[in-house]
């Protein structure tokens, strides 16, 4: 039982890490967001003195 | 984003957050009365009566909030609580670092500053408390200031949870006072940084689901479609702190009335647990939480976007991925398995990478615009914060190397590399984030003076360099000490001769924490000046004169 849970937990826990950070990676450098970077990156800059209350 | 029924009202203060925070209050009345009349032993007596003057003071204060007929503006962002946060943030800062130049005299002098009689000016109650007041007074208060002023400008939406986030300020801070007066007294479940005992562990937790409702309200109710990265690091500060503080903290206390508690853990499983959450204080309190700080504020004192938003997303997952392994380099040579110690080591030299990444994504901000170091100290100041981020982040994988930390562990060389990540780049941060945010939040043009920053930067750099220098090489050299054998296979040096040997190293470093300290007191006048819309006319008029455009 130990031996079953622990092995799924590891191994599992290895690959689904990965492959989380291999997403991360994809949505990262996927040259489609860079439009959308290009945009965030300005936010703090752009900001306004009172709150968007539309 | 469409604001529903409950939250519209929780928002303008009406509310679910006066329920909560009266709620809070009759309960923590009932029970701080209930404890201080069946006080098992003094000291929860103390702290009893403590809760029960905080909980009568917080009631007062809600009452009078109410009877003021205040209603809160959705059309403003809540700065007020950030200017409170300002305020603290100094107070504690000045505090800290006096007490850390006491207990390095302590060090230094040893029978000169020794009182038998009176027990609370011992190194051993002394020492926490100037950990807890740098690490969470002084940083928890600029943690928690600065991402409510990020959040509310990021998001473009004022802060969620009406008065809540007053509640998270002034419980965040009931935490210290009732932290620091225990350390004092001598009430201490003796695992570091995580002194504080069962019942202030409980009220922290209070608040800090509290702080997190606040962060997480805010985020749901923004405008902006994108949540900036600085707000990432700030939630991944938040939630890990929350998830480490519950866990290692988990204790069962020897009554409902006594101050005294053992932890669910014993032996290695408990010194695993102490430095999972040790380490992770460092990488997540001391480091995710004022990356966030770099995101925000050097972008914006040098008015150019960060250098690379891609860089940021992978220096955010990879920091987050790779840094809550690393805890067990701290129990190098113990009865923990060795491979548990082989792979804390490996995650922490594998988080060179992301550590160097975000330093470069700091620095790099700046191309292009190198020349405003020269003319804004402030920049600089976080410039230098970032600098000393990539030194301390080489020296820290390096340390947790098995062979180099036979040499530096129990040495003072931890303690230097320590200073060099909380002087250099904690301190230097929040320096920056603190001259930033006092001419922004009390609508300043300017700071009172730049020369009294330059000064600021001057004296507490030469201050940070005498501490580490001075304990690179005394720790190296206690080091050496310990493991010099003769040629009969004796020990070389007796334990009280390396202290001797580190007299002089001592003193230097009580030197540079007085620079530190004075550093500090020259930015509380200069902020307090600034705050009351003062300005130093002579030195403004004489720069106009100098560069056409002013450096902001």
């Amino acid at each position: 039982m130990y031996e079953t849970l622990s092995s799924f937990a590891q191994t599992g826990g290895l690959l689904l890490f990965v492959l989380a950070f291999v997403l991360v990676l994809i949505y990262a450098l996927n040259p489609r967001n860079q439009k959308n970077f290009d945009k965030a990156k300005q936010i703090p800059l752009n900001d306004e003195d009172e709150p968007d209350v539309r | 984003m469409a604001e529903n029924g409950t939250r519209a009202s929780a928002a303008t203060g009406t509310g679910g957050d006066i329920m909560f925070i009266a709620a809070v209050l009759v309960v923590g009345a009932i029970w701080s009365l209930f404890t201080a009349a069946r006080a098992g032993d003094p000291l929860m007596g103390a702290h009893a009566m403590m809760f029960l003057a905080a909980t009568a003071l917080g009631a007062f204060a809600l009452v009078s909030h109410l009877s003021s007929g205040f209603k809160s503006d959705q059309s403003s962002y809540e700065f007020g609580v950030v200017k409170a946060g300002v305020f603290a943030s100094v107070f504690w800062g000045i505090a800290g670092f006096l007490v850390g130049v006491i207990i390095a005299g302590q060090l230094a002098f040893p029978n000169l500053l020794y009182f038998p009689e009176l027990p609370w000016t011992s190194f051993g109650r002394l020492r926490p408390l100037h950990t807890s007041a740098v690490i969470f007074a002084f940083g928890g208060n600029v943690l928690i200031a600065t991402s409510f002023y990020v959040v509310q400008r990021t998001c473009r939406a004022r802060l969620w949870g009406g008065l809540t986030p007053w509640f998270v300020f002034w419980g965040y801070n009931l935490f210290i006072v009732i932290a620091a007066t225990g350390y004092l007294m001598g009430i201490t479940q003796s695992k570091e940084y995580a002194e504080p005992e069962w019942y202030a562990d409980l009220w922290l937790t209070i608040v800090w689901v509290a702080y997190l409702l606040v962060f997480l309200g805010t985020l749901m109710k923004r405008k902006e479609p994108h949540i900036y990265v600085a707000n990432w690091f700030y939630l991944a500060f938040i939630v890990t702190i929350a998830m480490l503080h519950i866990v290692n903290n988990l204790a069962v206390p020897v009554s409902l009335t006594s101050s005294k508690s053992y932890s669910l853990f014993a032996g290695v499983q408990d010194a695993l647990t102490q430095w999972w959450y040790g380490h992770n204080a460092v990488g997540f309190f001391l480091t995710a939480g004022f990356l966030a700080i770099m995101y925000y504020f050097i972008p914006k004192q040098a008015d150019r976007p960060v250098y690379s938003y891609r860089l940021s997303i992978v220096h955010f997952w990879s920091l987050i991925f790779i840094y809550i392994w690393a805890g067990p380099h701290h129990l190098h040579y113990t009865a923990l398995p060795e491979w548990a110690q082989t792979l804390g080591m490996t995650f922490s030299i594998m988080l060179w990478m992301p550590s160097w990444g975000g330093m470069i994504n700091g620095l790099m901000t700046l191309s292009g615009a190198w020349d405003k170091l020269r003319t804004d100290p402030v920049l600089r100041m976080m410039v230098v914060s970032v600098a000393f981020y990539g030194m301390s982040t080489f020296e820290g994988p390096l340390m947790s190397i098995r062979a180099v930390n036979s040499l530096s562990h129990y040495t003072d060389w931890t303690i230097g590399h320590v200073h060099s990540g909380a002087l250099g780049w904690v301190g230097y941060i929040s320096f920056g984030a603190l001259y930033c945010l006092v001419p922004w939040l009390w609508k300043r043009k300017e700071l009172y003076s730049r020369v009294l920053v330059e000064w600021h930067f001057w004296i507490s750099t030469i201050g940070i360099l005498l501490y580490i220098t001075s304990m690179w090489v005394s720790g190296i050299m206690q080091g050496l000490m310990w493991r010099a054998y003769n040629e009969f296979g004796f020990l070389e040096f007796s334990f009280v001769e390396t202290v001797e040997a580190m007299h002089p190293y001592y003193i230097i470093r009580m030197l540079g924490g007085l620079l530190f300290l004075i550093g500090a007191f020259i930015m509380a006048y200069n902020l307090w000046r600034t705050a009351r819309g003062d300005v130093r006319e002579s030195e403004y008029a004489r720069d106009a004169g100098l560069v056409a455009a002013p450096a902001e």
